[in-house]
This record gives C-alpha cells, sequence and structure tokens, in this order.
C-alpha cells in the first residue's frame, strides 16, 4: 500500500514535469516587411522619424494600428506575424502624393505578408532635390543643386523655402543640426541651379566630417523632402 | 408531559420568529453609503455632493496639479511643472529638464477624455431635477451650477480634442449584448462650442449675481465662460482659414469661416454684460499704490476688495486643500524647505515682451550701440520704466520676497575677460590681487545644472505666496487660482470688437487693463499683434498660452522647431508670429576691476541654459490631440483627428 502510494507521487511529478515542458507565451512575430518609399526607384528623403507608416491586420479586437515611421533615406522595417495587412500614410503626411482612393482620401494598400518580404512603396512626390554637389572651403561648405517639380498638375504646389543643414551625426534635419542655411522661395531665380552655403562652428570633440543634406519646405505642408544624406571631410 | 410542553414553546417561538418577512430581516439600510433619495433630500448634503463635482474641474494649469488622466494614462503632473512649459519658463528641476530637451510634443498630449465625469454631472442633474424635499430656489441654483460646470468641462474638451460626443443625459446599459445605441459620434466642433454657449445663456439666470462670490459658479462665471469660448469659436473660425490642413470633412474639427462674425458679436455681447455691471460689480483691482505689488495682488487678495477674481478655484490652510507652488518655486535662499525651491524660472523671451512705458518694445539693453557692456548700479535698473507687470510677474534680481532680496548673480566679469566664479555660493574663492576668499555667486543661481534655483536669472513672483511659513511642506499655500477675472473679460471684449471692426471700442477695453499696468498713454492704434501681445503679457501663466496659439492658428509658427540664436531673441519683439523655441536667461555678473569707474557695477548677458538642448515644434497633428485606440475601438464611430 505505502509503495504504490510513491509509485502514485512519482507518476504525479512525471506527468506534471512532462505537461509542463509546453511554453504558455506565444511566440513573437518573425516575418520582417521592409522596403524604401521611392519615386520612379529615386529615393524620398525625408526627416526621421517624423512621417508614419500604419499597418491594420483586420480582424483581431481591438482596431489599433501597427505604427511605424519612415528613417531618412525612406527606409521602413516592421516585424509581423504572417498574415493579411492593410498600409498606409495617413493623410496629410509626407511630402508627397500616395494613391487616392473614390473619395479624395489616400487609399490603402493590401499587404499579405508569408514570411521575410521586401515591398517598396511608390508615392510622388512634389519636389526633389537632385545633384546636390557639395564644395568645401576650410570650414565653409557650399552647395549646388536642382529642384525639381515633379508635380505639375492642378495638384501642384509651391515651394517655401530651401535649406541646407550641416550635423556632426547623420541624423540632420531642422530639428537636428549644428548650422543651417536658408534660402526664400521669392528669391530662388534659377530652380535648377541654387546655391547655399554654411560655415561649419567647432565641434568638440573634434571631427573633421560632417553630414549635410538638403531640405526643400513645400508650402502648406509640414514635412520637408530631403535630398540624399552626404558626409563630407573638411 | 414536560417534554411536550417545551416542543409546543418551540414549535410556537418558531412560528412568531418567522412571522417577520425575509425581505425585512435581508433589506439593512446601507451604513456607509448615503442613498440617492437621502442625499437629494437636504441641500447640505448635495452641496457635498456638487462639491466633488467642483473639484474633478480639469484646468490646463492647476497650483495643486493635475491627477493622472484616464483612458489615456496621462501621468500625474506636479503644480508647478504645468506653468512650464513653452519656454515662457526654464524649468529648473532635473527630472523636469525634459521640457526642453524633447523637439516637440507628442500627438497625445494634453489629451483628456473624462466622460466618468459627464455621466456623473448628468446624473446629478437628472436626480436634482426628480428631488421632491428641496426648496425650489436650492434645486434650481444646484441644477444651474451642475450645468455650468458640465458646459465648462465641454469647454475643455472641444479646446484640446475639437468636437467631441455631446451626451446630456445618463446613458444606461440594456443587457441587450448590443451597445451601439449608446455610441455616438463626434459633434461638430462649432457644436459643442454652441452648446458651450447656449448653456451659459440658459443658466446665468438662475446663478447668483454676486460678485463676492468666487468659487462657486455665479452668473458672472457663466458669462465670462460664454464670452471666452464665443471668442475662441470665433477666432477659430476665422484663423483656421490659414490652415485648411487642420480640418476635417465633417467639421469635427474646423469651424467654417463664414460663422465668425456671429461667434465675435455673441462674445462682445456677453463680456459686456459683465462690464456694464450686470453681473455684479467686478472691477479691475486697483488697490496698492506700486503697480507691480498691485498686479501681483490680484492673486494673492483673497478679501471683498478683489473685485477683479471671478471664479477661482481656492484653497485652505490647514483644511487638506493646499498646494506646493510656494514652496516649489520660492527663491532659493529665501527658501523655508532646504533644497525644495526654485523650480519656476521665467524665461527671458517672457521678460523682454513687457513693453516700455512709451508703449514701444525693447530688448533688454545689455550693451550699447558700440557693443560694450552697459553696467547697472542696482541690477533692478536694466528693467525700469517697463511696463509694472513685469515686477508683479517675475521676481526680478535684487527683487524683493518675504522682506529679502534675492541674490542672482552668475559670477564676477574681471577687467581681462575672463569670469570668476564656482558651482556653489557657498564655494568661495579670492578675487585677484586679494587673498580673502569671498562668494563669488549668487546664493539664487543662475548656475548651470543647478537645479531648485534659477537657470534663467529670474523666478516667478505670481501666485507666490508672501505669508508666513508658506513654502513649508507641512503648511504649503492656499492662494487661489483665478480661472476667470475682470481684465481678461476686458481683453476678451477687445479682441471681439476689434475682429468685428469696432476698434473704437476695442481700444477703451485695452487702454483699461494696459492703464493699470502704468502704460498711461492710451493706444491710439490697434493691431492684431498688439491684442497678441496683451493677452501674453497680461495673462502669462495663467492657462492660456496653449489654447490662445491654438486658436490663433499661430502654433506653428511660434514653436517652428528651429533653435534660436540671441539677435533673433532680441529682434520682432511684438510680433505675433516671432519665433519662441527656446527659453533663454539673462544673468547679471558682477564688474570687478578696482581701476574702473564701474567697478562693483552689474553688466548683464544673454545665456541659453545649458540644459536646453531641444527646440519646440509644434506640428500640424498638434493643433488637435489624439483620440486613443482605446476609445476608436470601443464606439466605431469616432473619427480619428486629421494630419495623424
Amino acid at each position: 500500500m505505502n509503495k504504490l502510494k510513491i509509485h502514485y507521487i512519482f507518476l504525479l511529478a512525471l506527468l506534471t514535469g512532462v505537461s509542463a515542458c509546453k511554453k504558455d507565451n506565444y511566440e513573437a512575430p518573425s516575418s520582417t516587411l521592409n522596403g524604401h518609399i521611392v519615386y520612379k526607384g529615386e529615393e524620398i528623403g525625408l526627416e526621421y522619424n517624423q512621417v508614419p507608416v500604419e499597418l491594420y491586420q483586420p480582424g483581431f479586437g481591438k482596431v489599433g494600428a501597427i505604427a511605424g515611421t519612415f528613417a531618412q533615406d525612406g527606409a521602413y522595417s516592421t516585424l509581423l506575424f504572417d498574415g493579411n495587412y492593410k498600409l498606409i500614410i495617413p493623410n496629410g503626411q509626407g511630402p508627397f502624393q500616395w494613391r487616392q482612393n473614390a473619395a479624395g482620401g489616400r487609399d490603402t494598400l493590401s499587404v499579405t505578408v508569408k514570411g521575410n518580404q521586401t515591398l517598396d512603396l511608390e508615392a510622388v512626390p512634389y519636389f526633389l532635390i537632385r545633384n546636390a554637389v557639395y564644395t568645401v572651403n576650410a570650414r565653409s561648405v557650399s552647395a549646388t543643386f536642382r529642384a525639381d517639380q515633379i508635380i505639375t498638375d492642378a495638384s501642384a504646389k509651391t515651394i517655401e523655402r530651401i535649406n541646407l543643414y550641416i550635423n556632426k551625426t547623420q541624423f540632420v534635419s531642422a530639428a537636428d543640426n549644428i548650422a543651417a542655411a536658408e534660402i526664400a522661395a521669392a528669391a530662388i531665380t534659377n530652380p535648377a541651379m541654387i546655391n547655399l552655403s554654411a560655415t561649419v562652428p567647432a565641434i568638440t570633440p573634434t571631427q573633421n566630417y560632417v553630414f549635410v543634406r538638403i531640405g526643400l519646405k513645400i508650402a502648406g505642408v509640414e514635412d520637408m523632402i530631403f535630398s540624399p544624406l552626404q558626409k563630407i571631410t573638411l | 408531559m414536560n417534554k411536550l410542553y417545551i416542543l409546543t414553546l418551540f414549535a410556537a417561538l418558531l412560528v412568531t420568529g418567522s412571522c417577520k418577512k425575509d425581505s425585512d430581516f435581508l433589506d439593512v439600510p446601507p451604513k456607509q453609503v448615503i442613498p440617492e433619495e437621502v442625499a437629494f433630500s437636504d441641500p447640505a448634503l448635495v452641496l457635498s455632493v456638487l462639491g466633488d463635482l467642483y473639484n474633478r474641474q480639469r484646468d490646463f494649469s492647476s497650483l495643486d496639479g493635475l491627477e493622472e488622466e484616464k483612458p489615456y494614462i496621462t501621468p500625474a503632473e506636479p503644480g508647478w511643472r504645468t506653468f512650464a512649459d513653452f519656454n515662457e519658463a526654464f524649468p529648473s528641476e532635473a527630472g523636469s529638464y525634459f521640457i526642453v530637451q524633447r523637439s516637440g510634443w507628442g500627438y497625445g498630449e494634453w489629451a483628456i477624455w473624462n466622460y466618468g465625469y459627464i455621466r456623473d454631472l448628468n446624473l446629478f442633474i437628472e436626480r436634482a431635477t426628480a428631488a421632491t424635499k428641496l426648496l425650489d430656489a436650492d434645486k434650481t441654483r444646484f441644477i444651474a451650477e451642475a450645468r455650468f460646470l458640465r458646459a465648462n468641462y465641454y469647454f475643455e474638451l472641444v479646446k484640446r480634442m475639437g468636437g467631441v460626443p455631446l451626451i446630456t443625459n445618463s446613458q444606461q446599459y440594456d443587457y441587450s449584448g448590443n451597445v451601439t445605441n449608446l455610441q455616438v459620434a463626434r459633434s461638430k466642433e462649432s457644436e459643442i462650442y454652441d452648446f458651450v454657449i447656449a448653456e451659459a445663456e440658459a443658466v446665468k439666470g438662475m446663478l447668483p449675481a454676486d460678485a463676492s462670490q468666487k468659487s462657486r459658479a455665479t452668473k458672472g462665471a457663466a458669462l465670462a465662460m460664454e464670452a471666452r469660448a464665443a471668442l475662441y469659436a470665433g477666432s477659430i473660425a476665422k484663423y483656421g482659414a490659414s490652415t485648411p490642413q487642420v480640418a476635417l470633412p465633417g467639421n469635427e474639427v474646423g469651424i467654417p469661416s463664414g460663422m465668425a462674425p456671429a461667434y465675435y458679436t455673441k462674445a462682445l455681447t456677453a463680456a459686456e454684460e459683465i462690464i456694464n455691471g450686470s453681473a455684479g460689480g467686478y472691477q479691475l483691482y486697483k488697490i496698492l499704490p506700486d503697480l507691480a505689488d498691485n498686479f501681483a495682488s490680484i492673486f494673492l487678495d483673497k478679501s471683498s476688495v478683489n473685485q477683479e477674481s471671478i471664479f477661482v478655484e481656492d484653497f485652505k490652510v490647514n483644511s487638506g486643500k493646499v498646494h506646493g507652488f510656494t514652496t516649489n518655486n520660492q527663491p532659493f535662499s529665501i527658501s523655508d524647505e532646504g533644497l525644495d525651491a526654485g523650480r519656476l524660472n521665467p524665461s527671458l523671451n517672457l521678460v523682454e515682451s513687457f513693453e516700455k512705458l512709451d508703449n514701444t518694445y525693447a530688448p533688454i539693453a545689455t550693451k550699447d550701440g558700440a557693443g560694450n557692456p552697459i553696467y547697472y548700479a542696482d541690477q533692478l535698473d536694466i528693467f525700469a520704466g517697463r511696463d509694472a507687470r513685469l515686477a508683479g510677474t517675475v521676481l526680478l534680481p535684487n527683487g524683493l520676497f518675504k522682506g529679502k532680496h534675492v541674490d542672482i548673480w552668475a559670477g564676477y566679469q574681471l577687467a581681462d575677460g575672463s569670469i570668476l566664479t564656482s558651482d556653489d555660493a557657498s564655494r568661495l574663492k579670492p578675487l585677484p590681487g586679494t587673498n580673502v576668499d569671498v562668494q563669488v555667486v549668487g546664493k539664487d543661481g543662475p548656475i548651470n545644472g543647478q537645479e531648485f534655483r534659477t537657470q534663467s536669472g529670474f523666478y516667478i513672483r505670481k501666485y507666490l505666496d508672501p505669508a508666513v511659513g508658506s513654502g513649508r511642506r507641512g503648511r504649503q499655500s492656499d492662494v487661489a487660482f483665478i480661472r476667470y477675472r475682470y481684465a481678461e473679460v476686458l481683453l476678451n471684449a477687445a479682441e471681439a470688437a476689434f475682429e468685428l471692426g469696432r476698434t473704437g471700442t476695442a481700444l477703451g477695453y485695452i487702454n483699461q487693463v494696459r492703464a493699470r499696468a502704468g502704460l498711461t498713454t492710451p493706444l491710439t492704434v490697434l493691431t492684431f499683434d498688439r491684442i497678441v501681445h496683451e493677452r501674453r503679457v497680461e495673462l502669462v501663466f495663467e492657462g492660456h498660452t496653449l489654447y490662445d496659439m491654438k486658436r490663433w492658428r499661430l502654433a506653428h509658427l511660434v514653436w517652428d522647431g528651429a533653435s534660436m540664436t540671441v539677435s533673433q531673441l532680441q529682434t520682432n519683439i511684438g510680433s505675433a508670429t516671432k519665433r519662441n523655441t527656446q527659453p533663454f536667461g539673462l544673468w547679471p555678473y558682477k564688474y570687478y576691476n578696482p581701476a574702473s569707474p564701474d567697478n562693483g557695477k552689474w553688466l548683464f548677458k544673454e545665456v541659453l541654459p545649458a540644459a536646453v538642448t531641444g527646440a519646440s515644434r509644434f506640428q500640424f497633428g498638434n493643433y488637435y490631440s489624439t483620440i486613443n485606440n482605446e476609445v476608436l475601438s470601443a464606439n466605431p464611430k469616432i473619427v480619428k483627428q486629421p494630419n495623424q
């Protein structure tokens, strides 16, 4: 009798041990969806962490978005579960036009995620900064570039101002810079040939390189559009 | 026999005992809860229910701090910090440097959604209406007060969120599993303003017209709320046209510009009803001969001579309802509580915006035309000849508090251009050519990174309580927070009249407010920029800054995210669109050069405190705070805010 009881206890302990092996938490999402926002393959430069991209997965309880933002070079990346998603860049965000639906609002893009995948998003920017050439003279950086208007139909917008931004780290924007120069729209005589120059102040600790970008502010649009980031040596 | 007797007796007892009804036995009146019909039978009990509803009002700035806001889970805020943002002040507390280090505000900032409070107000109104044992006069007043509070909360909601679901009765769930009849869509922004205005009109006659009644709703409070709400709606309609991006197609956000004149007219009418005395004898506070002391006293004087404050959040020492504003913000060297001091430091941006007595703007003169420093015999001389509200709002270097002078100076300026200073006033150093250790920096700062003492060179004076012991944590202070006051009513009337093209009327009102501050030369020309400026200097630190900048659609221009230079700081003072993204300080230095006639005099330098690394950026998405996913999930009829 006593022996039997001990047997039962062993058996019970074994059973508990075996059944407890199953993990009680969910697996983390593991499929990566990434890509860039581009215009015909050309980079659309943005301010870091400012233009959101939202993914919705319908059918699961609450309706919140899985939100991310674009990096400076227009890259985005999210970790997801496999499934069907709807991707949207919310209204009023980004210096570009996104596909419209019949009602005139921004349209969603259906995305099926199954394993890792790359998906480039096609958008049409109002303007693009092209052919930026930087020259360095002592601590003065001057930039020559073109501002091309891409959207010229009825929905075209005008330039408000163009800025040259210089920073000691690779995050370069109106919020993050150590030197900047500005040209107002009225002062631009030839959009195909614009010059801006700024002087880099002393940097502590000393470094002999800076990062530069040119940002274009479109009238009535909050987000600026930027030229590709460039590292230049002083 | 005996056994039978006992049995019979027992049975009889059982029968009689069971005669008591079960319901009587189970139905015990509760001892901790006052049932509804009891609570609404006695005016004293009703007033205590109403007292709770008064306590739960939401202000933007609050002397005793803000509670955690759910469902937004906005963390609780200490009182002083609710005054600190928007670069009108520098926060001298390490845990609050984030205010000047961030590069903008989250879209969820300032969001509120307390429909629990609205439900309690609705229930109160319904129960008070149904009450049978109250006198009619009491009942009318209680209901009117609750309707005032409800309208005031909807006003607070619409300022932050735009149009919200308008719920004016207590909703009941019928346990059917279907909640669609409880889900209410957002009203138009204009409809919420209309509701606030209509409620104020409806209750003003039921409330007492008594200027000495300040912490309960009065006719004056209802009219002041109406004037402010109508003015806000009018300016959103007018200036919203400049930001077409900040609107929703269903007008849940945004008011059509055609509605502006009607709102301005309502604002002017409501304000003039207070001005002409029909709501009680309100007038500007003009008691003390020194105009700066007089201005500071508006906020301190709770006696009946103060006929300026209309509706306040009152406090009382030893009652439990007190606040630590003075404890947190008293000058470091005059602190009653050791290290608890000096958090809220007004910025140079604000100080220089107080105009000179000849109605012109000028930066605080630190250098002459040739770029040489100007030496002043007394620290206060550099601020002389300015609007009295400057010294009434800001405690300037060498200013008086509790009979002592504040000791604000950043160090010795030596003849060779170098600066002699230390990181604490108790760390003494010898001056050049001497070997006696002397104090080389002010006891009240400014020293970069030394929290609890000024880092901008100024302390706050508004609300700072001169009563003995006001700075102690045990006692704290009972200075009231003024929600509505007569000077704002005048400025509201002036702005509404100006927008309606009645400049003469507008000048009459704005000049009254200015004359009280010592600007006795009346303005003869009124511009929009003048109105923006006047509200800034009169009403700063009273919870108006954000809402004013929002309704004029100036916020994204003033806080545009670009950092500032000293020359930008000193130019365009008085312009409504002047950039104000970083709080600057003005640091006094004592000149040490025994050979010079200026030895021992003061010079000043504009300084950006070292903790200021961010620059405020207000985005279109900040104009209306996020309605979060909890709410959106629970009610699919709610549309999202624009630009988010």
